[in-house]
């Protein structure tokens, strides 16, 4: 399921409240027992902290098959440059694409039900966004896992999601994108300009 | 060598040790400056336990600690940096106990003075500080996780406040021991340095925290074995050492 809106609309407090670190009225039904990760949309660390990715990792597992059959899952499979390169880097040295996939991996070492991811793809460039998405889709396919995505990103919504949900405040739209996001819910949720943005990415 | 300076040797390099460990956290968590500014505090404390004739040890935990609890309700409370109410709050602590504080006992517990250390202070030392490093080592991979990202940490269900008070106390209890070899104006130094040193010459965050200690304990046993051969006093010598150390770590940057 996708979450989508404007700046400021509520989409990250959304996700706090999910995850219940933030005081809110309401319920909220998990499923009992339910794991749920979360990849926050800032991380960033300084280039000379020492801790390297296999630190990182095994702050989640010291097993070595399950490390690295959850960088094969992000689509880092040679094991040759694992072992020898990526595993001793430290982490403030890699690339933000890069720390993006060791954070996926992280979120998915303890093979949770649920994760959320809080738009994934800021501070990488086109390309590396593309295949960001794309990774996530095959997780998702391969592991059965429900994912909750927050993006600003109609196109990645389109083409990925099941289900999105339209914030502005309050809710705007929910259902699958073909149906939910209508030109109203368009309107209601980014005002004309974007609207028409929107279309302009359509007839591309 | 005299029985009394093996002493000031073993309970120098075990709070050198120690100071290091945990100086690596408070680097990480850029809590340098807070480090220097707290052991200020401990001096009205050590004043009050001078003027009603109770242990300083106890005088100088009892005031960190009180701080503690005031830093530790800031960061929550706040997301300002607080880095000006720490100075403006430890800075009126160390007036106040420059006034408090006895003449005569004035520039010891100002600089430290190691060479009045006994026995007992051995035996108060080294199982302190050997519960504190075990116990740190223990804490030690929420507190590594909460510096890189609150997020990531809270996701994993781990109590980060609670981590972080405790962290918070064990500052105050290093900083409490260590006054009586660097003094309050001092200990500071002793926290910070070796783990910055250490930032220098280590890549993996194990290598880090061991060269920290490590380090930590060679400043305080070189600086004391130095101000014995040349009749300095040991505190500014021991921050002294680990300044060069720091220096050298240049040379082996990673």
């Amino acid at each position: 399921m996708a979450i989508l809106g404007p700046n400021g609309a509520g989409k990250s407090v959304l996700f706090r409240t999910l995850r219940n670190v933030i005081p809110h009225t309401g319920t909220i039904t998990w499923e009992k027992d339910i794991k749920i990760n979360y990849i926050p949309q800032r991380f960033t660390i300084d280039r000379d902290f020492p801790l390297t990715v296999s630190e990182f990792l095994r702050f989640k597992t010291k097993n070595q098959h399950t490390i690295l059959s959850a960088l094969r899952s992000v689509g880092i499979t040679d094991e040759h440059h694992i072992t020898h390169r990526l595993l001793n880097q430290r982490l403030g040295w890699l690339s933000g694409g890069q720390i993006q996939r060791i954070l996926i991996a992280w979120a998915i070492i303890d093979e949770p039900d649920v994760i959320l991811f809080d738009e994934p793809t800021s501070g990488i460039d086109v390309g590396g966004e593309e295949t960001i998405y794309h990774l996530i889709k095959n997780l998702k396919d391969e592991k059965d896992l429900t994912i909750l995505l927050i993006s600003h990103d109609l196109h990645v919504v389109y083409k990925y999601a099941t289900t999105v949900l339209c914030l502005n405040k309050d809710m705007i739209c929910y259902g699958p994108p073909a149906d939910a996001l209508d030109p109203t819910a368009l309107k209601k949720l980014y005002g004309e300009a974007a609207f028409f943005t929107h279309k302009h990415n359509h007839t591309k | 060598m005299s029985f009394q300076f093996i002493l000031q040797l073993i309970i120098g390099g075990v709070i050198g040790i120690g100071a290091g460990y945990v100086g690596s956290f408070m680097i990480l968590r850029r809590m340098a400056l807070v480090g220097d500014a707290l052991s200020h505090v401990a001096l009205p404390g050590i004043a009050l336990a001078l003027i009603f004739n109770f242990n300083p040890f106890i005088g100088a935990f009892a005031a960190l600690f009180i701080a503690v609890v005031g830093i530790w309700t800031l960061e929550r409370k706040t997301s300002l940096p607080s880095e000006a109410l720490v100075g403006i709050f430890f800075t009126t602590s160390l007036a106040l106990g420059i006034l408090l504080t006895p003449d005569a006992e004035l520039l010891e517990a100002l600089f430290g003075n190691i060479s009045s250390v006994t026995l007992l202070d051995l035996y108060i030392t080294l199982p302190i500080v050997t519960l504190l490093i075990i116990a740190l080592k223990l804490i030690s991979k929420p507190l590594t996780l909460s510096t890189i990202s609150k997020d990531l940490t809270q996701s994993m269900k781990v109590p980060v406040n609670a981590i972080n008070f405790i962290f918070l106390l064990m500052v105050a209890v290093i900083v409490a021991l260590g006054i009586k070899i660097t003094g309050t104006l001092l200990m500071g130094a002793l926290v910070i340095i070796p783990a910055a040193a250490a930032r220098n010459v280590s890549r993996t965050f194990s290598s880090f925290t061991f060269m920290s200690a490590l380090l930590g304990g060679i400043a305080a046993v070189s600086g004391i074995i130095i101000s014995q051969f040349f009749g300095f006093a040991p505190g500014p010598i021991i921050v002294l050492s680990g300044s060069i150390l720091f220096l050298l770590s240049f040379l082996f940057k990673q």
